[in-house]
C-alpha cells in the first residue's frame, strides 16, 4: 500500500509533554510541515521561548535557540543577522511575546528584521499554572484573576498583533485558529506564509495562532475548541490583519 | 589603518582590539561613560575589513540593554565572535543575558566601563561592581572571566585575548575598566596583524546540513541534569583558575608594604611608589590583570612581615579576595573610596607612612 500521508522529517517521532487537548502539538507540527514543504529543514533556526512550549526543540529536527523569557526576538535578530541566507523563527506563547518581551517584539517587528513569529496565543499563562495573562479575556477566571479579569483591576486584553500591524516594517500579520481541521488549514498556510515572506526578503512576518489550553481553561478539550470558536473570536476575530 | 601608533580613548581602543579580534557582531545601547565606545563601533564596525568564514560585520543599536545582551546570545550561538558594552546601570540589566550565556557555554566579550553606584549613581569612575563582576553577577553557579586594563595600550591588547578565553573556554568574558581608563586618550600602538579568523565552532547554529541538530540552551529538566552541567563548568573553572591569572608585579623582592591595585587606581599606585621609592621607602606592587580567576599566585610572598595595602575606587571589595589570598600569613590593610571620590597619590603617600 502506497503511504500518502506521513510525518515530516522536521518532526521527531517522540511523545510531547503537552496535556491532552492543547494545541501546541499541533501547532508544532504545522511549523514542522511548512519547513519540510520548503525544503528549508536544513537551513532553518527556531528560536523557543519560555512557557509551555519551552522545549520545542525536544521536537523538531533543524538547529534551535533557547531565549530567556521574553528575549526570542533579540536572539534571532542576532542569529538572523549573523545567518542572513537562514531561515530564523520565534515560536513564542502570549506571556513571552505580548508580557514580559513586548519590548523586544515591538523593536524587533519595527526595525522589519526579516524574521517569522509563531505566536501562540491561548489567554493563559500554562507552565506556571494559569495565571493571568496579557491576552486573558474580560471575565475570563485565572490563579491570579480569581473573580475573572476586569478592566478596573487589569486592563484589558492586549491585541499586540494589531498593534505591530501599525509599524511600517512589518510585511504580514494574520489570526488563526486551532479550533477545527478547516481552521488548522488555514493556519498551515499561514505559517507557511510567513516563512516564505522571510525567503523573499519581505520583513517581519507575525501569525497569531488561537490555541486551546483545556487544563487551565477548566473546560474539556472539545469545550475548549468551542469556546475558541464562540468566545475568543469575539475578541481576537480572525483574518488578515495586515 | 596605516598608522600603527594612534591616540585612543580607552573605550575606543576596546572597539578597535575588538575589531581587529575578528569581532562581527556588536549590540549596545548608550549610557554614560562609554558612549565613544558605541559610536566608533557604529562608526568603524561595519566598514572594517571581511572576517574569514562570516557574513558582513553587524552593529546594531539595541532597544535596551536586555535585548542588546540577548541579541549578543543569539549572534555568539550562530557562531559569530559578539560583544556588547555598557556602564554599571546598565550590566545589571544584562546580568540576565551574561547568566544565560555562561550556562548555555556561549562565548562573547561583555565591556563594562564603571561609574559610581548604587542605583543611578552618578557618571564618575568607580570599582564598585567588582563583586558583580568576579561572582558571576546574575543567578546561578557560574563565574565570568573579568579582565582589568590600566591603559588604553592594555585594553586594545586584552579585547583581543578576551576573545581569544571566550571561544577557548566557552565563556563570556567581562573587560572590566572604569570612567578614567573608558575616557582618557593615550596612544595605542595597532597590532600589524592581519585581523584575526576566529576558530570553527562545530556546535555553532547555522542549520543542519550533513549533521545532527545543534541547541544552544542552558535548559537541563532531567533529574540530575543540571548538576551534571554544573560540575562540567566547575571543572573549567578549575582550568581557567589554573591557566588563566594575570598580574603585573613590581618590587616585590624587597618590598616591605605591598600595593594592590588594579585599573586605574593601580596607575595612581604606582605614581605614589616611584615617589615613596625616591624617598627611600621598600614600597611594592601587585597589579591583578585577571580579577576573576584572582592572580592568587601572586600573593605567594614568604616574608611574613610584608604588608599588604588594597587600594580600591570602591569599599573593600577586591580586599575580601586578597584577604582570602593572603590567608591570614600577613597583614591586610585598606583604603579606598567611592561614589565619585578618587584616591591621591597623597593619601596613599600618608596610608603607606603609617603602616610602614
Amino acid at each position: 500500500m502506497e503511504k500518502i500521508f506521513k510525518r515530516g522529517e522536521s518532526l521527531y517521532d517522540v511523545a510531547t509533554h503537552y496535556c491532552p487537548g492543547c494545541g501546541h502539538g499541533i501547532a508544532h507540527r504545522l511549523v514542522a510541515e511548512a519547513v519540510d514543504s520548503l525544503g528549508i529543514r536544513e537551513k532553518t533556526i527556531g528560536v523557543a521561548p519560555v512557557g509551555c512550549a519551552v522545549v520545542a526543540y525536544d521536537y523538531w529536527n533543524f538547529d534551535c535557540s533557547e531565549a530567556a523569557h521574553g528575549r526570542a526576538l533579540a536572539v534571532a535578530t542576532g542569529i538572523k543577522r549573523v545567518h542572513p541566507e537562514k531561515v530564523v523563527f520565534t515560536y513564542q506563547g502570549d506571556g513571552d511575546l505580548a508580557a514580559i518581551g513586548t519590548n523586544e517584539t515591538i523593536h524587533a517587528a519595527n526595525r522589519g528584521e526579516n524574521l517569522s513569529v509563531v505566536f501562540i496565543n491561548n489567554a493563559v499563562y500554562g507552565m506556571t499554572g494559569g495565571q493571568l495573562a496579557p491576552t486573558t479575556l474580560l471575565g475570563q477566571k485565572t490563579a491570579t484573576s480569581i473573580e475573572g479579569r476586569t478592566k478596573k483591576a487589569h486592563g484589558y486584553p492586549l491585541k499586540i498583533s494589531e498593534m505591530l500591524a501599525l509599524l511600517p516594517g512589518v510585511c504580514y500579520i494574520e489570526r488563526v485558529s486551532l479550533e477545527n481541521p478547516q481552521e488548522v488549514l488555514k493556519a498551515k498556510r499561514a505559517i507557511k506564509q510567513a516563512f516564505e515572506n522571510q525567503i523573499n526578503n519581505l520583513g517581519f512576518s507575525l501569525v497569531e495562532v488561537l490555541s486551546p489550553c483545556p487544563t487551565y481553561w477548566g473546560l474539556s478539550p472539545k469545550e475548549s475548541l468551542d469556546w475558541i470558536k464562540l468566545v475568543m473570536r469575539k475578541e481576537f476575530p480572525l483574518g488578515r490583519i495586515k | 589603518m596605516a598608522k600603527t601608533k594612534v591616540l585612543l580613548s580607552g573605550n575606543e581602543a576596546i572597539a578597535q582590539g575588538a575589531i581587529q579580534a575578528g569581532c562581527t557582531f556588536y549590540a549596545g545601547y548608550p549610557i554614560t561613560p562609554q558612549n565613544e565606545l558605541i559610536a566608533y563601533m557604529a562608526k568603524y564596525l561595519p566598514a572594517s575589513g571581511a572576517v574569514k568564514g562570516q557574513a558582513a560585520r553587524v552593529f546594531i543599536q539595541a532597544e535596551s540593554e536586555l535585548a542588546a545582551i540577548n541579541m549578543v546570545y543569539g549572534a555568539s550561538a550562530a557562531g559569530a565572535r559578539a560583544m556588547t558594552s555598557s556602564s554599571s546601570p546598565g550590566i545589571s540589566l544584562k546580568q540576565e543575558g551574561i547568566s544565560y550565556l555562561a550556562g548555555s557555554q556561549l562565548p562573547a566579550v561583555i565591556v563594562n566601563i564603571m561609574r559610581g553606584g548604587p542605583g543611578l549613581g552618578n557618571i564618575a569612575p568607580a570599582q564598585s561592581d567588582y563583586f558583580q563582576a568576579t561572582r558571576g553577577g546574575g543567578h546561578g553557579d557560574y563565574h565570568v572571566i573579568v579582565l582589568a586594563p590600566a591603559s588604553a595600550q592594555e585594553a586594545y591588547d586584552l579585547t583581543q585575548s578576551g576573545f581569544d578565553l571566550a571561544d577557548k573556554y566557552r565563556t563570556p568574558v567581562m573587560i572590566l575598566g572604569d570612567g578614567v581608563l573608558g575616557q582618557m586618550m593615550e596612544p595605542v600602538k595597532l597590532s600589524s596583524r592581519k585581523i584575526k579568523t576566529p576558530p570553527v565552532k562545530s556546535w555553532a547554529l547555522c542549520g543542519c546540513a550533513g549533521r545532527k541538530p545543534n541547541i544552544a540552551k542552558s535548559f537541563f529538566l532531567r533529574e540530575g541534569a543540571l548538576e551534571e552541567f554544573n560540575l562540567k563548568l566547575q571543572k573549567n573553572y578549575q582550568i581557567i583558575q589554573q591557566k588563566e591569572q594575570r598580574f603585573e608585579g613590581l618590587f616585590l623582592s624587597d618590598a616591605k608594604v605591598i600595593l594592590v591595585a588594579y585599573g586605574t587606581m593601580a596607575r595612581i599606585a604606582k605614581s605614589a611608589i616611584s615617589q615613596l621609592r625616591n624617598a627611600g621607602k621598600q614600597v611594592g606592587l601587585i597589579r591583578p590583570i585577571s580579577l576573576w580567576p584572582f592572580p592568587e599566585r601572586a600573593f605567594q610572598i614568604k616574608n611574613n612581615r610584608v604588608k599588604y595595602l588594597v587600594l580600591e575606587l570602591s569599599y573593600g571589595q577586591m580586599l575580601q579576595d586578597v584577604r582570602l589570598a593572603v590567608n591570614g600569613r600577613q597583614q591586610v590593610e585598606f583604603l579606598g573610596r567611592s561614589g565619585g571620590g578618587i584616591l591621591s597619590q597623597e593619601q596613599i603617600i600618608d596610608k603607606v607612612k603609617k603602616i610602614l
